[in-house]
């Protein structure tokens, strides 16, 4: 079978089975919950396919598709070739990287989607819909492809928190919208502008142009301009990962979501922000980020500390993970910051491991809600004797955020701070204060639950059930297999960070 | 020469001749039809009439451009493609009134709503075909008189009837100040018609000329701001909106529109880019005023948007919307881009197909809740999910959301305005933070339809002609927005140069 049709599958099934479940009665409770189980695999397990070849050594170049689409204008007294978009999506070692950690999380999801309580068949649909998505946004060869299944995305999520969410869900889903909606605006106007000057939105054609050896094009593009683009690129992708100031819609989202969209949303979602800084920013202008590096170093060190800060003092375990995703951010620009090797394979492995881990965090505040209707650590406290397996999974969730070595988390600490020191020690130095702040405050969190002061526990207190360890094995097996054994991430980025290198010209 | 009237190429005129026909046809069975015939009829004999003239006219669109009686009448590659779009938008406003209930005006269905419509479209078609002032001055009449009644068609309805007067006392002015602007051209031409007034203008470089040239630009562009619903003639458009029934609303938001920028291109973009500014060798002078018309613009996304924040009521939200709408495409006016025509084209199709689909879900509420307000739609997802379904496609495709038609439409505008030069960059950012603004108030819709409970119990069904006009609506908005080059490719192979 030609690959490009594993690509086609990867990517649409999910909107394959969205149509299918259009037929289905909405009052088929258990098949459209196992159905939007189910769904999920064939996506996810071309996901496992796909990066087993990534690993053993496979470019993954025929995994591309290529159709003209769009033709803009009239052809005739223009170029030929200008002003086309054409429908192309491809993979490479970091698309294919970021495909597995969409395609993992959303199946683990799906199986926590169980818990959904109402309207079950609109729930799905969107789940499909927000997963295809989310597949698209990684697999896309060019930016107007990329900024559709972009905004994709941001509908099925926003319909997602209004409905399904909680008491102030629908303020939430405007949050959501309303500022991740300027961000998409801000990106559009640079996908636009990149169109109309150098006529064409391929990701390499345009890393062609843009690195100056793509003749009288590209020379119209002044270094000026070049500046703006890229601070606006950070900024659109600032409000999705999220950097401080932008990021109050994203605590919002973590308080109402159900938790089974916020394991996307932390999972996948907030991740396409980095993707997106890598993409459009570190190899479309690899010399002005480079120049910008200082700022966004700061900007890292500002998000990190930050949010470590806030999140000591929430009470609300969401908020406390809402926050932290914010501190585990700052990282990943710290990484990508440094732009030299070590902080770019740092930041990468952050994005995956914080996606995994926050995916796990969200999946047992999804279990906890489910029992007890809070997560409000004061009244939690105790949980390690009526429920010790959940206790368990939530300290290695914990310890994994901390960074414990032989933890995903460590080790892409550690290759972030690698790369920071190497050219900035004094924010280095700073920032490692993060990390100390993030050890307090989680396991505060989580010792205050399992083992504080004992709250009255009622019967609907129980233990783990079979559904429910399927995904949170499977999420720890996640986290410690990266955590032993980072090679299986750092061997298929490889390409991708030497390319950004080249542009460096380092 | 001795040409009789009988060597004229007729024929051209056939969409327009078949138009007419029928509305005269459709008048005199009006008055002579017994009383308890149901009118309804008339309006399928319509629906047939406008589908044959837009048959002939796409047979057309492989001839040659013509004109017949002395230049007055042009089929050119223009007329025929905005002509497309108006006889698509009367077409689907007529199939949304093929209902027995009281949005066309009294418990009967009334006949003359439908060849007041006829008789709209006609005008609206001979503007988009003219080449003379007095064609195109008597076309746009014939435009404004019919829907000036057919704002006011419910006569026993106060709201109507304000509304009704609001237009003709706004419409009025806005003619006179165009008239007045034409004046200025006769005056400094000689002559009325289009042809040979750029002729006369590409020779005019007489510094007091280009004055009174600046003067009947400008009287022109603000008496057009209320045929498209602009800045700074846009107060009639919310009251107006507010009380003609939901079709005519509709057709006043698309065609109308529509017939607007029609006769915008037709003036400022065919007159004024022959005129030089200066010397001979300077820039035309349609260039030299574009920042009047991005002016323009700007104020129309701006005020649209804030006026359509505060509305609860959802035929006021979508006319301050619709401003907003015709802001965009001003905009693409000023940008004078190599995208300029197709851009302008594709939006105005988009905008029609996306706007009369959402008036055909929102008078089928309006005439069961008895309400214009956007409660009337809570709980819509309950009780009819494919109708909130479409709904919302719809509404995505107006704030412009990939996937839809909408999306295409603001791209193309967007890459218009930064094309050439970046001289117009800070529309650009208007636009699209407009946009980003313009999702409160479409969601707004949104949280009702999708996320509260019903209140209203709405019982009775779209009907088949609402129907018939949603589903073509509906798929043409994700299939233009899906395959943009379906309606492209058609427009560059057979409109396009």
């Amino acid at each position: 079978m030609n690959a490009s049709y594993f690509l086609l599958i990867l990517v649409f099934s999910p909107l394959v089975m969205l149509l299918l479940l259009l037929i289905v009665p909405k009052t088929e409770r258990t098949f459209i919950q196992w159905f939007g189980m189910i769904g999920t695999l064939p996506s996810l397990l071309i996901a496992l396919y796909g990066y087993s070849e990534v690993l053993h050594g496979s470019h993954l170049s025929d995994w591309s598709i290529k159709h003209s689409w769009i033709q803009f204008g009239n052809i005739s007294y223009l170029q030929e070739q200008l002003f086309n978009i054409d429908f192309e999506m491809g993979a490479n070692g970091l698309s294919m990287l970021m495909v597995l950690l969409t395609a993992v999380i959303a199946s683990m999801a799906a199986i926590a989607s169980f818990k959904i309580q109402k309207e079950w068949k609109g729930y799905t649909l969107l789940f499909f819909l927000l997963e295809a998505g989310m597949l698209g946004v990684f697999t896309s060869q060019n930016m107007i492809l990329f900024f559709i299944f972009f905004e994709v995305t941001l509908i099925a999520t926003f319909f997602l928190i209004g409905k399904w969410g909680g008491i102030a869900r629908e303020r939430a889903s405007y949050a959501y919208l309303i500022y991740n909606g300027l961000g998409s605006a801000i990106l559009l106007l640079v996908i636009v502008y990149l169109f109309v000057k150098t006529g064409t939105v391929n990701f390499e054609k345009l890393q062609f142009l843009l690195a100056g050896d793509g003749g009288e094009m590209a020379s119209t593009i002044s270094g000026v301009a070049k500046g703006w683009m890229l601070a606006a690129v950070l900024v659109a992708f600032g409000f999705k990962l999220p950097a401080f100031p932008l990021h109050r819609w994203m605590v919002k989202v973590h308080v109402e979501a159900p938790p089974s969209v916020v394991m996307l949303h932390s999972g996948v979602l907030l991740k396409m922000g980095a993707y997106g800084i890598i993409r459009f920013g570190l190899e479309l202008f690899p010399d002005t980020f480079q120049k910008a590096s200082v700022w966004i170093l700061i900007a890292g060190v500002v998000n990190l500390l930050f949010g470590a800060f806030v999140a000591f003092v929430q009470t609300d375990l969401k908020k406390v993970l809402a926050y932290s995703s914010i501190s585990h951010m700052g990282i990943v620009l710290l990484g990508l910051g440094a732009a030299n090797e070590a902080g770019i394979q740092g930041a990468i492995f952050q994005t995956v491991s914080h996606g995994f881990i926050s995916a796990f965090l969200f999946l047992l505040v999804g279990i906890l809600v489910y029992r007890s209707n809070t997560t409000d650590i004061r009244k939690l406290g105790g949980l390690a004797k009526k429920m010790p397996k959940f206790s368990g999974f939530l300290l290695i969730a914990g310890l994994a955020s901390l960074g414990l070595p032989g933890l995903s988390g460590f080790v892409s600490e550690f290759t972030a701070f690698l790369g920071v020191f190497e050219q900035w020690p004094i924010i280095g130095a700073v920032a490692s204060l993060g990390v100390i702040l993030t050890a307090v405050y989680v396991l505060k969190a989580v010792m205050d639950m399992s083992f504080g002061g004992l709250t009255p526990l009622k019967k609907t207190w129980f233990d783990l059930r079979k559904a429910e360890w399927v995904p949170a094995v499977c999420l720890t097996l996640m986290i410690v297999v990266m955590g032993v054994y980072p090679s299986i991430v750092s061997t298929a980025i490889q390409d991708s960070i030497q390319s950004i290198l080249m542009g460096m010209g380092g | 020469m001795n040409e009789s009237i009988m060597d004229e190429k007729w024929y051209l005129m056939t969409p327009e001749f078949i138009v007419l026909l029928a509305a005269v046809i459709i008048s005199l069975l009006d008055l002579f039809l017994p009383k308890k015939v149901n009118r309804l009829v008339l309006g399928w004999l319509s629906v047939l009439a406008v589908l044959a003239g837009g048959i002939v006219l796409l047979l057309f669109s492989g001839v040659d451009s013509a004109s017949i009686l002395y230049g007055t009448f042009q089929l050119d590659a223009f007329a025929k493609a905005f002509k497309l779009i108006l006889m698509i938008g009367v077409l689907l406003i007529l199939l949304m009134s093929m209902h027995k209930g009281e949005e066309n005006g009294s418990e009967n269905v009334r006949g003359e709503y439908f060849y007041l419509l006829l008789t709209a479209l006609l005008g609206a078609m001979m503007l988009s075909s003219s080449g003379d002032l007095i064609t195109l001055f008597v076309g746009l009449e014939l435009l404004a008189v019919s829907s000036y009644i057919l704002a006011g068609i419910k006569k026993d309805d106060i709201r109507s009837n304000e509304a009704a007067l609001k237009y003709v006392v706004n419409g009025g002015i806005s003619t006179a100040i165009t008239l007045f602007g034409m004046s200025y051209l006769y005056g400094v031409t000689g002559t009325t018609n289009l042809a040979k007034m750029g002729e006369a203008l590409s020779g005019v470089y007489d510094s007091g000329l280009q004055l009174l040239l600046g003067i009947s630009f400008l009287l022109i562009l603000v008496g057009l701001a209320f045929k498209t619903a602009t800045v700074p003639f846009h107060m009639w458009v919310a009251d107006v909106y507010e009380g003609a029934p939901a079709a005519v609303t509709a057709f006043l938001s698309a065609v109308s529109k529509t017939a607007g920028f029609i006769l915008l291109l037709r003036l400022l973009a065919g007159i004024f880019a022959a005129a030089p500014s200066k010397g001979l060798t300077s820039v035309s002078m349609l260039t030299d005023m574009r920042m009047y018309i991005a002016a323009l613009a700007a104020a129309a996304m701006i005020i649209g948007t804030l006026g359509a924040l505060r509305q609860r009521n959802i035929k006021r939200m979508l006319a301050y919307s619709s401003i907003v709408h015709g802001g965009y495409l001003l905009g693409a006016v000023a940008s004078l881009s190599i995208f300029m025509m197709d851009t302008i084209w594709f939006y105005l199709l988009t905008y029609t197909l996306m706007t009369i689909g959402t008036f055909v879900i929102i008078q089928w509420v309006i005439m069961q809740t008895k309400s214009n307000d956007i409660s009337g739609f809570a709980g819509l997802y309950q009780r009819s999910p494919w109708t909130a379904g479409t709904l919302g496609i719809l509404l995505l495709s107006l704030a412009g959301i990939p996937g839809t038609a909408g999306f295409i439409a603001k791209l193309k505008i967007i890459m218009s305005l930064l094309v050439q030069d970046n001289s117009l960059w800070w529309l650009a950012i208007i636009m699209i933070v407009a946009t980003v603004v313009s999702y409160v108030y479409y969601f707004g819709i949104f949280i009702q339809v999708f996320f509260r409970k019903e209140e209203q119990i709405l019982k009775d069904r779209l009907s088949f002609g609402g129907k018939l006009a949603l589903c073509i609506a509906v798929a043409a908005t994700v299939l233009f927005g899906i395959l943009p080059n379906i309606p492209l490719d058609y427009f560059q192979h057979y409109f396009g140069s």
